[in-house]
């Protein structure tokens, strides 16, 4: 009998031990998501927009700025809306903002992913149809494309703003090994090898430990130029391109010849360690984003300047990927709907669109107001959307909806090309293979 | 933990003749009973619950599990996952703990009277670290731009397991060390001091008086790392980020249950698979400590000193 309870003993009690454990990091994220909002005044007034908002975003960043500088802009014109940024984590916002919605302690005002993550909000119900708000005429179909639903039928964020890629590099490095800004992929390669040859500078600062910027950085920022932007990009997602094509390969193989140039041990190097090796005045060139420029700013003490990515042969049309990041809409279960509308037409006028792009100098406006850059580096990446046409990174749009998750291998794929793991072709049969177990338009011959 | 499995003939007298129950039991046992039930056992018991439903809400039967067996869209992550997770534990299992047993025997050691204290607060610290903390200095120590090493150990398929693996052991050593360090120092100094006038030697005396004598709590921490190592998320998380590269050869059931439930990037979360994840997780985890209760407990002799 003793002995019985004994072991029963023993085994509740490791028993109870593994659930504790394992019910570990559902418990604490969830924990983590509790945390409330600010709650809503429920005094709405009549027609007079008036009342509080609280704006839900991941750019934590941001917040000084908001505070400081748009929400006065805002205020100074309508004086009765009181605004609040509220912004979690990035890593955060979507499990947060989720919890949110579905406690009903959601801001009034919602920070808008672009593509799916803000379309399944809206077929959730949890974002409010703007299509008719005042302002969307000012944003073309391009800059709507993001947050629009696939059919075309409802609109449900204004955009706010897009990232431009390139390469940003080290303007007195160059001068010192006497080497010029390069428009062609022959002329790049040629500079790295200059540099290289020198000596002083690392060619390229990236790593690839992080993934995201070996995709990001690598293949979205060079490959418009290899599958004609939108063209290929379409083609894809029509199912008339496939990965396995030739301009594909050629991007992979492209970015493959990066990894002689990258600091020794890029396998390991992380994003921060990139943006560091390039602003103490370690490397020649980055491969960026431009959201890159605010902090660039700040750190480098040296001249910089940017390129494009460059093209095949001179002459040849030059592709940018400008890429749709940002937007705002609205939460249909404010009680201050007026107050929120009257917001978002303002995000949607040319004050909120030169307020933006000049306080956060690398995220662009979406809307087709002439807006006046002061930052050179930004005004630079501004100049390109009048040179070269504009594409967004080609997986973001339906193809990262199934499983295997296109992007996850995009990133797993584009790394491993750099770490010399994958050949470029091998890589490319990964991605079509993945696509087509559960994408249609890929799936037919 | 330990309690339960010794002095239980305390209590053989009180059965024999029936007594009031004892109401004042439920007032101490009611608050962390309350806790425990609505905050670890119902969240426990609601994901084996949602394992077998869809996103949607309809009951699906096993089909979720489906996925996760050979030819299931889940199969190829989830066995690539549950494999680092051995290695992982691995690992802790032949460096961790026989590195702290050394540890704790050369504590127990004359010859280090003196800073004893010293270097078991030393070896214990990194314990109390955030893994965070520990993640981000080795990941300095170790990078190939500012670090001490110039081999990318952790952008490697081959070696990046390993090198993570080494520093959660790093950090965790101190663990082991104490808890073997707590029995070695509960064992009668008369039992070694008759085998020394027996004429056993220091090897002798280790092998056949301590070890002995360690062995249930050896069991015990090999049960506790087992559980904390197929818990893990954590170091991997914050060290490699959600996607645990390169190639997904970091990838342990945690970040893979991470990625599935919240999601990832452009990878929408699916409460589903999410929940399908954890539940196996769990089941892996009661299935060791299963073998550990029979095969092992059963086995080990525990003797009264």
């Amino acid at each position: 009998m003793t002995r019985k309870i004994k072991w029963m003993a023993g085994f509740i009690a490791l028993l109870l031990v593994a659930a504790a454990c394992s019910s570990d990091s559902t418990d604490t994220t969830v924990a983590a998501e509790g945390g409330t909002e600010t709650t809503v005044a429920a005094d709405t007034g009549g027609a007079t927009a008036s009342g509080e908002l609280v704006i839900e975003s991941w750019r934590n960043d941001d917040l000084a700025i908001w505070e400081d500088v748009i929400i006065p802009a805002f205020n100074a014109e309508f004086p009765d809306i009181k605004v609040t940024f509220a912004p979690t984590a990035p890593a955060e916002y979507n499990a947060s903002l989720q919890a949110k919605l579905d406690g009903g302690t959601a801001g009034d005002l919602i920070t808008c992913r672009p593509f799916d993550a803000s379309l399944d909000l809206f077929d959730a119900g949890n974002l409010a149809d703007i299509t008719n708000l005042a302002g969307m005429e000012n944003f073309s179909s391009v800059a709507q494309s993001a947050w629009i639903t696939d059919d075309g039928s409802a609109k449900f964020c204004v955009p706010m703003a897009s990232v431009i890629h390139g390469f940003i590099y080290n303007a007195d490095a160059f001068a010192e090994v006497g080497v010029e800004v390069p428009t062609t992929e022959d002329e790049f390669f040629a500079v790295l090898d200059a540099i290289k040859a020198d000596g002083t500078y690392d060619a390229l600062a990236m790593g690839s430990v992080d993934q995201w910027e070996s995709a990001t950085m690598g293949f979205q920022n060079i490959g418009p130029n290899y599958w004609a932007g939108e063209t290929g990009r379409i083609g894809l997602i029509e199912g008339t391109e496939k990965f396995t094509d030739q301009q594909y390969v050629d991007t992979f193989a492209t970015l493959a010849k990066w990894s002689d140039y990258m600091p020794d041990g890029y396998e390991a190097v992380a994003y921060p360690d990139s943006q560091a090796l390039f602003t103490l005045g370690g490397a020649a060139i980055y491969p960026a984003g431009s959201w890159e420029i605010g902090l660039f700013n700040e750190q480098a003490e040296f001249a910089m300047g940017a390129f494009l990515p460059p093209v095949k042969t001179a002459g040849d049309t030059c592709y940018i990927s400008d890429h749709t990041d940002i937007a705002l809409g609205m939460n249909p279960a404010t009680e201050n709907s007026a107050a929120a509308e009257t917001f978002l037409t303002w995000v949607a006028s040319a004050d909120f669109a030169s307020l933006y792009a000049n306080s956060l100098p690398g995220f662009f406006s979406l809307s087709n107001h002439e807006v006046t850059m002061e930052d050179p580096l930004a005004q630079e990446f501004l100049s390109w959307r009048g040179q070269c046409e504009s594409t967004i990174r080609n997986s973001y749009q339906i193809l990262s909806r199934g499983e295997p998750n296109l992007e996850n291998e995009l990133w797993a794929a584009s790394a491993s090309v750099l770490n010399g793991t994958l050949t470029p072709e091998a890589a490319t049969v990964v991605l079509q293979e993945g696509l087509e177990q559960w994408y249609p338009p890929q799936q037919n011959g | 933990m330990t309690a339960t499995s010794t002095n239980t003939d305390v209590v053989r007298g009180t059965s024999a003749r029936r007594r009031r129950f004892p109401r004042h039991v439920i007032v101490f046992l009611g608050p962390a009973l309350i806790v425990y039930t609505v905050f670890m056992v119902y969240p426990l018991l609601d994901s084996l619950r949602l394992s077998f439903f869809s996103d949607e809400g309809t009951f699906v039967g096993l089909s979720n599990f489906a996925e996760l067996l050979p030819g299931g869209s889940l199969s190829s992550s989830f066995w690539n996952a549950l494999g680092n997770n051995l290695v992982f534990f691995g690992f802790h299992l032949l460096i961790q703990n026989p590195v702290g047993l050394f540890l704790a025997v050369l504590l127990t050691q004359q010859l280090l009277k003196r800073g004893r204290g010293t270097y078991r607060t030393l070896i214990f610290a990194p314990t109390v670290l955030s893994v965070v903390i520990v993640g981000f200095i080795w990941q300095l120590i170790l990078s190939p731009l500012w670090g001490v090493v110039s081999t990318p150990l952790l952008g490697l398929t081959s070696t990046a397991l390993p090198t993570l693996s080494m520093m959660s052991v790093w950090q965790f050593v101190g663990i082991p060390m104490m808890f073997f360090y707590a029995v070695l120092v509960g064992i009668p100094d008369d039992l070694i001091e008759a085998a020394r006038v027996d004429g056993a030697n220091g090897w002798q005396i280790f092998w056949r008086i301590i070890f002995p004598l360690l062995l249930p709590m050896l069991g015990i921490i090999s049960i506790i790392t087992y559980i904390a190592n197929l818990n893990a998320f954590d170091l991997i998380y914050s060290v490699q980020g959600a996607l645990a590269g390169p190639e997904f050869s970091t990838d342990i059931m945690g970040t893979l249950f991470y990625r599935s439930f919240f999601g990832f990037q452009l990878q929408s979360g699916s409460t589903a698979t999410g929940a399908t994840v954890a539940t196996a997780m769990f089941l892996v985890i009661l299935a060791g400590v299963l073998i550990y209760l029979f095969a092992w407990v059963r086995r080990v002799e525990t003797y009264e000193l």
